[in-house]
C-alpha cells in the first residue's frame, strides 16, 4: 500500500498500462507538455515521449472522433477533455459515433477508448467548468461510465477502463484530484465494472453517493449515528454503467429506507433514475418514499457563497435520511 | 481530360465496376419503391467515375471511409453487393445485419469503415485511423470522402489542421455535386473553390473532373503516394453530381432539368466506354458483356436479400458491448416489469423478449409504397412509372 493523491493514482494507472501495452496512448489538450491542466498527466511525456503522449489543438469533436478511428485502428486512445463542459463540443462523436459504431456496424468494429473529464463544482469556475453530467452520459447506450471517489478505486477503475474493448467515460471530481488515500500497488489491481463498495454497513437507511457526494454521504453517516442514533449503510456504486443494482436493492431490502446524493441536476439525475429503478424492483421493502438529494436546478454560480449554496451537504443528505425515517425513530 | 493509358483488363475492370454500381444504384431505388428498403436512400447514380476511379487504385491495407451515400463505395471496395442490398433489406446477411441500413454500410474485411449519416462525422474518424497505421508504422493510407456541405461543418476544419499538424497519411476527397441537400453550393459556401478551403491550415488541395474515372486515378494515385510516401495529406476536390435527388424523398425544386442533363452528357459510364471503344481496347462485344454481367449480378443480389431472414429478435442487444468473458448483459436494460435480474445475464430476459415481440408485430406490413419519413402524411408522390404500373397490375 501506498498513500497517494488521486491525481497521482490516476497518473500512475495510465503509466502501469502504457508501460503493459504499446497499443496505449494518451491525448488532449495540454496533456503533454504542459503536464495536463489538473496536472493528472504530469512526467508521462518525459517517459513515454511525443507519440505516445500528444498534446492536442483544441478540437474536442475531433479529439474524441480521433480517438474513436484511433481505436478502431487497433489503438487504446486515453483521451483527456479538461472539463466535463467541453465534452458537451464532443458528443456527436461520444453519442452518434463512439456508442454506436460497434452495434451499427454489427460487431465489425471495436472502439475500445476511454475518453477522460473531470467535473463538479468547489472551486469558483462558474457555469461553464463546473457541471456534473454523470446522468447524461449514463443515458447512452453503448456507454461505459465510472465514477471514481477514492484514488485506489481511480487507479483500478481507469486500468480497467483502458483494457476494456468498449468506450469508457471516465468521469473525475475537480476537488478530489488532490484527495489522498491508500492505494494497493501492483499492476494486476484492476477494478472490474459493475462492482458498488459498501463503505459502510448499517441498517436503517442506505444511502447512495457518487463522486465526491460518496464522501458526503460517508460525512452524513457519521453524524447520523454520532447525533441521531441512526445506523447508516453507504454505498458507492463507483460505476453507474454497468450499475450493481443487486447491492443497493439488497441493502434497501434491508434497511427499507433509499436516499441518493449526487451533485447533477435534478430532472432527469443519476438519483431519479435510481429512484425509478428502487422503486420499481423493492417496492414491497420500502416504508418510505425514496429521497434525493442533489445540486440546485441553476447552471453553477460563481460567487463562493452562492456556488456553495447549489452544491449539496452532509447537512442535506442528513435531513433526506431523517426524511426517510420520520416516524419510526 | 486524362490521356488514355490504361490496358484492356484494367479498362474493362473500370467500366464493369462503374456499371454495376450504376445499375445497383437503380435497383435499390427500385427496391425502395417497391418498400423494401426503409428509411432515408442516397443514390449515386452519376458519381461513379469519383468512387471507382478512387478505390481501383487504392491497395487492400488502404482505409476508406465515406458519407451516407456509399453503396457505391463498399462495392468499388469489392463488398459483395448481396449483403449490400441485403443490408438496404434489414436483414440479416446484410453488412450490419440489418442494424445500419443504407446510410452505415460497412465492411472491416475490405477496410471500407463506413458509411456515416451525420454529415462530416467521418472526417475526424478518418485522421484517427490515419493515426493508428502511422502509430504502427504501417504503410496504409486513409482515404476520406466527404460531400461539398460537409465541408462547412466544424470537423472540417478541426480535422485538416490536425491532420497537417501531425503529418498523418490521409487523402481528403471532396465528391462535390454542387449541393449540400438542395441547398447549391453558391448559397451554402462562401468559398466555392473547396480545393482552396484547406489551405490555410496547411493542406493544399486541386480540383479535377470527377466524372473521369482516368482523371480521378491520377490525381488520386498521386495523393495516395504523398501521404504514403511523403506524409503530405492533400484534398482534391473532383466535381460530379447525382442525377438522382439527395434522397428518394427529394421533390428536387432547387435545380432545373435542363442542368441535370447537360450533366447526362457528361456521363462517367457512356464517357468511359466510347473512349475505350475509339482507342480500340474494348468492343462492343465487351460493353454488352459488362451490362449483362451487371444486371446478373444485381438481380441476384435482389434474390438473395429477398431470401435473407428478418434479424431475429434476441439479437436485439448484440454486439451493443463486447462483453468480457465473465460479463453477461451489460445493456441493462431495465425496461418495466422485469424484476432486476443482473448485469452478469448472458442472454435476454424473457420480458425484454416478450417487449421486443409485441414491438415488432409493428413491422409487418402490406406490400406497397412505404411511407417515406420525409412525406408521411402526403399524398405518395415520386413513384417511379415502372413501380406504379406493377403496382397497378398487382391491383387489377
Amino acid at each position: 500500500m501506498a498513500e497517494l493523491r488521486m491525481r497521482e493514482a490516476l497518473r500512475d494507472a495510465m503509466a502501469e498500462e502504457m508501460r503493459r501495452d504499446e497499443a496505449v496512448l494518451v491525448m488532449g489538450e495540454d496533456v503533454a507538455v504542459f503536464q495536463g491542466a489538473f496536472k493528472v498527466t504530469e512526467g508521462l511525456l518525459d517517459e513515454f515521449g511525443e507519440r505516445r503522449v500528444r498534446d492536442t489543438p483544441i478540437s474536442e469533436n475531433t479529439i474524441v472522433g480521433a480517438g474513436v478511428g484511433a481505436a478502431m485502428g487497433g489503438l487504446r486512445p486515453v483521451v483527456e477533455l479538461m472539463t466535463v463542459n467541453f465534452s458537451l463540443l464532443a458528443l456527436d462523436q461520444i453519442v452518434n459515433h463512439a456508442a454506436a459504431i460497434p452495434y451499427m456496424f454489427n460487431g465489425q468494429a471495436r472502439v475500445p477508448m476511454v475518453v477522460r473529464m473531470p467535473g463538479g463544482g468547489g472551486h469558483q469556475l462558474g457555469p461553464t467548468h463546473s457541471h456534473s453530467f454523470e446522468a447524461l452520459f449514463l443515458q447512452v447506450p453503448g456507454l461505459l461510465v465510472a465514477c471514481p471517489s477514492t484514488p485506489a478505486d481511480g487507479k483500478a477503475l481507469l486500468k480497467a477502463a483502458i483494457r476494456d474493448d468498449n468506450p469508457v467515460i471516465f468521469i473525475e471530481h475537480e476537488s478530489l484530484y488532490g484527495a489522498r488515500g491508500e492505494v494497493p500497488e501492483g499492476d494486476d489491481e484492476v477494478l472490474r465494472f459493475g462492482e458498488a463498495a459498501v463503505r459502510r454497513q448499517g441498517s436503517d437507511v442506505t444511502i447512495v453517493g457518487i463522486l465526491k457526494m460518496a464522501h458526503t454521504a460517508a460525512e452524513a453517516a457519521q453524524t447520523l449515528a454520532d447525533a441521531h442514533g441512526v445506523e447508516a449503510e453507504v454505498i458507492d456504486p463507483r460505476t453507474l454503467r454497468p450499475l450493481d443494482l443487486d447491492t443497493i436493492l439488497e441493502s434497501v431490502r434491508k434497511t427499507n429506507r433509499a436516499v441518493i446524493v449526487e451533485e447533477g441536476w435534478p430532472h432527469g439525475g443519476v438519483g431519479a433514475n435510481l429512484a425509478t429503478l428502487i422503486t420499481e424492483q423493492a417496492f414491497d421493502h420500502l416504508d418510505a418514499p425514496v429521497q434525493r438529494v442533489t445540486g440546485a436546478d441553476v447552471p453553477m454560480p460563481y460567487s463562493r457563497r452562492l456556488e456553495q449554496a447549489a452544491i449539496p451537504h452532509s447537512e442535506h443528505v442528513v435531513k433526506a435520511a431523517l426524511a426517510a425515517l420520520e416516524g419510526s425513530i | 481530360m486524362a490521356d488514355f493509358a490504361p490496358d484492356a483488363t484494367t479498362s474493362y475492370e473500370l467500366l464493369a465496376r462503374m456499371a454495376l454500381i450504376r445499375r445497383f444504384e437503380e435497383e435499390a431505388g427500385r427496391q425502395y419503391q417497391r418498400a423494401k428498403a426503409g428509411g432515408f436512400l442516397h443514390l449515386a447514380i452519376g458519381e461513379e467515375a469519383t468512387i471507382v476511379g478512387t478505390t481501383s487504385v487504392m491497395r487492400d491495407e488502404d482505409y476508406l471511409i465515406g458519407t451516407y451515400r456509399t453503396h457505391g463505395h463498399a462495392i468499388a471496395r469489392g463488398t459483395d453487393p448481396k449483403r449490400v442490398m441485403a443490408e438496404l433489406f434489414g436483414r440479416v446477411d446484410g453488412t450490419s445485419g440489418g442494424r445500419g441500413g443504407s446510410m452505415h454500410i460497412f465492411d472491416a474485411e475490405r477496410r471500407f469503415m463506413g458509411g456515416y449519416g451525420i454529415v462530416g462525422g467521418n472526417l475526424p474518424i478518418a485522421a484517427g485511423l490515419a493515426l493508428s497505421a502511422d502509430f504502427k508504422g504501417e504503410d496504409a493510407v486513409t482515404v476520406c470522402m466527404f460531400g461539398d456541405g460537409a465541408s462547412n461543418a466544424g470537423n472540417f476544419g478541426e480535422t485538416m489542421n490536425l491532420a497537417a499538424l501531425w503529418s498523418l497519411p490521409i487523402l481528403f476527397l471532396v465528391e462535390n455535386n454542387l449541393y449540400g441537400m438542395g441547398t447549391s453550393i453558391e448559397r451554402h459556401s462562401a468559398q466555392t473553390d473547396l480545393s482552396k478551403k484547406a489551405e490555410g491550415y496547411g493542406i493544399p488541395g486541386h480540383r479535377i473532373d470527377g466524372m473521369d474515372v482516368l482523371a480521378v486515378r491520377e490525381s488520386v494515385a498521386e495523393g495516395l503516394r504523398l501521404a504514403r510516401e511523403e506524409r503530405r495529406p492533400s484534398l482534391i476536390e473532383a466535381f460530379t453530381y447525382r442525377y438522382r435527388g439527395h434522397s428518394a424523398a427529394d421533390p428536387e425544386v432547387y435545380r432545373e432539368r435542363d442542368e441535370v442533363e447537360e450533366w447526362r452528357q457528361k456521363d462517367p459510364i457512356e464517357s468511359f466506354a466510347r473512349r475505350c471503344i475509339e482507342a480500340g481496347v474494348l468492343g462492343e462485344r465487351e460493353l454488352q458483356q459488362v451490362r449483362d454481367k451487371a444486371e446478373e449480378t444485381v438481380l441476384a443480389a435482389v434474390e438473395f436479400a429477398e431470401a435473407s431472414a428478418e434479424p431475429p429478435l434476441d439479437t436485439l442487444y448484440e454486439n451493443l458491448y463486447v462483453l468480457g468473458e465473465d460479463e453477461g448483459w451489460y445493456a441493462v436494460d431495465e425496461r418495466s416489469p422485469e424484476p432486476h435480474r443482473g448485469e452478469h445475464e448472458g442472454n435476454m430476459p424473457d420480458a425484454a423478449r416478450e417487449l421486443a415481440e409485441a414491438g415488432a408485430a409493428y413491422a409487418a406490413q402490406d406490400d406497397g409504397p412505404r411511407p417515406n419519413p420525409a412525406t408521411h402524411g402526403d399524398a405518395q408522390e415520386g413513384t417511379e412509372p415502372e413501380v406504379a404500373a406493377e403496382a397497378e397490375e398487382a391491383a387489377d
